[in-house]
């Protein structure tokens, strides 16, 4: 290992020195007592290391040979990741506190998990893409069933797990069809080897790569673990699943197609394409039926997959910026929702039923307002930043020459808008009743009133995400 | 000055989110302050609005005022007024104060109230000033969410369907907008008023499914925004929506909806559907002039059955948007001008009756029109100002009502007699059912006990009503303040949409 190799994978390191010694400290300094000293410290290394990739990390490098890259797009990625673990982490902390599930390994299974999704991001070769998505996956299997003493955790860990073994196994079906054809396994040399011809076997390859990952993005027809492991797994622990690996895994996709497959754009954009309108309609048509409110952010998250599978699916750099942006702003909508999802209780148990909110504004003016805001946002009405992230995909589609998957988007998104509007109809038209309790601890509500604020001041300059959005894709398709 | 349309759109919200920041409690203190910083805000954003007036050049058929930035996304955000969007800024600002000072009374969580309709009025203003498709867009349908919660909220009994119901149907028009734009910007590579405007879309035949699209592309795209401006008008027959609306919004949003939100439609058709797609246009209007006179009388003998005075209205309003679309598409100097007379006009006096409902509904706690009669003999100043609109609502010369609905039918006579000839008969059933209902309420014996106790109008109330009663006279018996502001950019529009029409006339085509 060269000092430039280390350098490149610095982050990564520091993390994995982070959560080897956590469990130490852990296992030997306490047990669960030493679980909110561990959060805290893992919320902090994660949001240094996130202002370190951020300002500290220039350039573009490539590490052992060209397993591991280090560019504009990973390092846009890792701070979306970095900065949303961190903030769910945070968020949880009081929550599963309360309720006695906070576990030492609880930081550091996320700190692994959060690892797995660097080095995905970063991933430069088909072997270091599965030991990323691999590492990723394991430590969330059991954090959904940390909750040992619930069925339905338990239900969730397994479904999660069978689901996740056999997305694993086409990833591995499709990487080995991949590599006989090809004979790399590097992205950079995937199709360089192959001079012209694309054997019919590479395709079967590819679709079978991307269908395993659209497993873990959870888009249709891929999704069905999804509002069961929603609904099953803690709040946290759900909250955690809506937001880091999904950008992660995005992340990844357009690193397979683009690096490894970018010269035939035409070949991946139509099943990206497909995956998009699916997710899309299932997304907004099946969230109608939803009363649990962890469920319909469930369809919901699959719907905005769709969504973002529509800036990859139009394959130009402007699709990919289109995508990142709709990602950082999807991740931070649904930090705020489950800021708020967190702390709906009644006598102290957790209710997730969307009724519980009848006339939830009589009792908490300001809560219900600012979710007001995210459901509004989420649902992309303007003037709030999800319309923009929904425009600006659908402008990317319609640039591209894929102007009915742009009309098939807007529609989607009509569709969608009711069930958000449903919330917001409990919350300010509903039955008078007994509404929900909010037991909102500070870190909480600031993250909540923080997100909604910033769906409706973002939309004067996005406080410059665009730009560096556009440099991270330009670095990406070339 | 160079900023004057922005700062005049985003007053009122400034004062929203002061409002909502800095202003403490629930209690009596509180309520009025709110009351007293919304009305200072829209006050000092007409005020300033004047300047537009001051400054607007009529002669220039170009956009004025124009203001452009670089926003996020690649979009611009884009600013500026023409001869046919000035007036409706104008009317939104000289309506909000009034409004605000009609909802005095309101008790119920007074500052968000003010809040909404303070957001309302810088999204209303913002619509006619967009001078980007997606900006424009942006404003359109976020107006919709601080009406929904007004209708929602402070409305009457069956609000919540109301609301529903109000939502979805302009929800659903919008979408077709929203996919109408994505295939203009596909066509034209901007999203820049202007530059669209002069742009020329498709008008090639092609067959889609087996039917002939004459006029290609630009009847799709006029079909689209057809949808969305259709139900925002509200034409026959989506117009179902409206009465319902109404019928449970508090009276300041049901100003509002008649006098501001319903102009939306009619300013969509003359920004974009005449002007963007003529050929399309030119395909459908024989339809949409038909549509016009079937609302005309139909929803006038609607509004002829009426029990509740605020339904009543509301048809009445429906009846009198289609003398408007009748004289959109009528595409000759008359017909526009007397379309935006009409809107405007109708501004002050639906505004005005729906005040005028309010006035007692806020005293009997009831829309019924039974439960009213003889008012005259308790309530003489109100009985003079109601009678007023009521004539004017009826269209008596003199009046703003008579100008709009004369101009109107003397353009579409020139296109389409028989369909004058039909929409004529409307002019005497408005004065069936607005007689009607004034003999009903007013005239008569005060026989019911609960009425004997009822007081006239308050001065506050008197006030309110002033400004409307001289703005309907003075445009009444001196039309052409109007017409001299909008006559070179309509007549500008005319020649551009005659120019862009084949010799041979597509719409001979169509009749076929």
């Amino acid at each position: 290992m060269t000092a430039i190799d280390f350098n490149t994978i610095l982050p990564e390191f520091i993390l994995a020195v982070f959560a080897l010694g956590g469990l130490m400290f852990g296992a030997y300094g306490g047990k669960d007592r030493t679980a909110p000293t561990l959060v805290w410290a893992a919320s902090g290394l994660f949001l240094a290391l996130a202002l370190f990739i951020g300002f500290g990390m220039t350039g573009e490098r490539a590490a052992f040979g060209g397993l591991f890259t280090d560019d504009p797009f990973a390092r846009f990625a890792k701070v979306v990741i970095l900065v949303s673990a961190a903030c769910v982490m945070l968020m949880a902390q009081d929550y599963m506190q309360r309720r006695d599930l906070l576990r030492f390994e609880f930081p550091i299974l996320v700190t692994l998990a959060t690892i797995g999704m660097m080095v995905m991001v970063s991933a430069g070769d088909l072997m270091t893409l599965y030991m990323g998505l691999e590492l990723q996956s394991l430590s969330l299997y059991v954090v959904a069933a940390m909750r040992r003493d619930s069925n339905k955790s338990s239900e969730a860990g397994l479904k999660y797990f069978v689901l996740g073994a056999l997305s694993s196994g086409l990833f591995l079906y499709g990487a080995s069809l991949t590599y006989g054809f090809a004979g790399t396994t590097q992205f950079a040399g995937i199709l360089s080897t192959l001079g012209g011809d694309i054997p019919f076997g590479l395709i079967i390859g590819l679709v079978f790569m991307l269908a395993a990952l659209a497993f873990k993005v959870s888009a249709a027809p891929f999704h069905m673990w999804t509002p069961d492991v929603y609904e099953g797994s803690p709040t946290p622990i759900t909250a955690f699943f809506a937001t880091a690996p999904k950008v992660a895994a995005m992340a990844l996709i357009a690193r397979l197609v683009h690096d490894a497959f970018g010269s035939i754009p035409a070949d991946w954009s139509q099943v990206l394409a497909a995956l998009a309108v699916v997710s899309m309609f299932l997304g907004a048509i099946a969230a109608i039926g939803q009363r649990d409110i962890k469920r319909l952010m469930a369809y919901s998250s699959i719907a905005h997959m769709g969504f973002a599978l529509v800036g990859l699916a139009s394959g130009t750099a402007a699709g990919v910026q289109a995508m990142l942006i709709y990602m950082a702003i999807y991740v931070t909508m649904n930090v705020g929702t489950f800021a708020f999802i967190l702390s709906m209780e009644r006598d102290g148990r957790p209710v997730t039923d969307i009724q519980s909110l009848n006339m939830f504004s009589k009792k908490e003016p300001l809560k219900a307002l600012a979710l007001l805001v995210l459901m509004f946002s989420l649902a992309g009405v303007p003037p709030m930043l999800g319309f923009f992230g929904k425009f600006y995909v659908l402008k990317a589609a319609v640039d591209a020459g894929m102007i009915w998957l742009a009309v098939a988007g807007a529609v989607a998104s009509v569709i969608g808008a009711f069930y958000y509007l449903r919330i917001v109809f409990f919350i300010y038209f509903g039955k008078d009743g007994d509404p929900v309790d909010s037991n909102m601890a500070p870190v909480q509500w600031v993250i909540m009133v923080g997100v909604a604020v910033v769906m409706v001041l973002g939309i004067v300059n996005m406080f410059g995400v665009e730009p560096v959005a556009a440099l991270a894709a330009e670095a990406l398709v070339r | 000055m160079d900023n004057l349309l922005s700062i005049i759109t985003f007053i009122p919200a400034v004062a929203a989110i002061i409002m909502a920041l800095f202003l403490r409690g629930d209690d009596v203190a509180a309520q009025t302050n709110a009351k007293w910083l919304a009305l200072l805000a829209t006050t000092a954003t007409f005020l300033v609005s004047l300047f537009v007036l001051a400054g607007f050049d009529p002669a220039n058929t170009q956009m004025q005022f124009v203001e452009e930035y670089d926003w996020i996304l690649g979009l611009k955000y884009k600013m500026g007024v023409d001869g046919i969007s000035v007036l409706f800024v104008m009317l939104t600002t000289f309506l909000m104060p009034i409004t605000i000072a009609s909802c005095w009374d309101v008790k119920v969580r007074v500052k968000e109230y003010m809040i909404a309709f303070l957001l309302l009025e810088t999204l209303m203003l913002g619509v006619f000033c967009a001078l980007d498709l997606v900006l424009f867009y942006l404003f359109f349908e976020a107006g919709l969410i601080p009406m929904f919660l007004i209708i929602g909220i402070w409305g009457g009994k069956e609000r919540i369907y109301a609301a529903f119901k109000f939502f979805l149907y302009t929800f659903l028009g919008s979408v077709l907008m929203l996919v109408a734009m994505i295939a203009m910007y596909w066509d034209a590579g901007t999203t820049d008023i202007p530059t669209l405007l002069n742009h020329s879309f498709s008008s090639d035949t092609f067959s889609l499914f087996g039917f002939q699209i004459i006029g290609g592309l630009q009847t799709m795209l006029f079909l689209a925004f057809f949808a969305s401006f259709a139900v925002k008008m509200p034409m026959w027959p989506v117009h179902t929506w409206l009465p319902d609306a109404h019928v449970q919004a508090p009276t300041a949003g049901s100003v509002v909806l008649a006098a501001i939100l319903l102009k939306m439609g009619g300013y969509g058709f003359l920004r974009f559907s005449l002007p963007m797609f003529p050929i399309g246009s030119d395909v459908l209007a024989p339809l949409v002039l038909w549509m016009s006179a079937i609302a005309i009388v139909y929803t006038s003998l609607v509004a002829l059955a009426q029990q509740d005075m605020k339904k009543l209205i509301a048809y009445s309003s429906v009846a009198h948007m289609g003398y408007v679309t009748m004289g959109i598409f009528s595409a000759n100097q008359q017909g526009i001008d007397g379309a935006i007379f009409q809107m405007i006009s109708h501004g002050f006096i639906s505004g005005a009756l729906f005040l005028c409902v309010g006035v007692i509904y806020d005293r009997m706690h009831t829309r019924d029109i039974d439960a009213y009669g003889g008012l005259v003999n308790r309530m003489p100043a109100y009985a003079m100002i109601f009678m007023f609109f009521t004539m004017a609502n009826v269209g008596l010369p003199g009046t703003s009502g008579f100008v709009g609905e004369f101009l109107t039918l003397v353009g579409v006579f020139q296109v389409n007699t028989w369909v004058a000839a039909v929409a004529t008969s409307g002019v005497i059933l408005s004065a069936a059912y607005a007689l009607w209902l004034y003999r009903r309420v007013v005239m008569g014996e005060m026989i019911k006990e609960a009425l004997k106790s009822i007081t006239d109008m308050t001065r506050r109330e008197k006030a309110i009503f002033a400004p409307l009663v001289a703005m309907t006279l003075l445009l009444g018996v001196y039309p052409s303040l109007v017409t001299d502001i909008i006559g070179p950019s309509v007549s500008a529009l005319v020649t551009d949409y005659q120019a862009a029409i084949p010799v041979t006339g597509a719409s001979q085509l169509a009749q076929h």
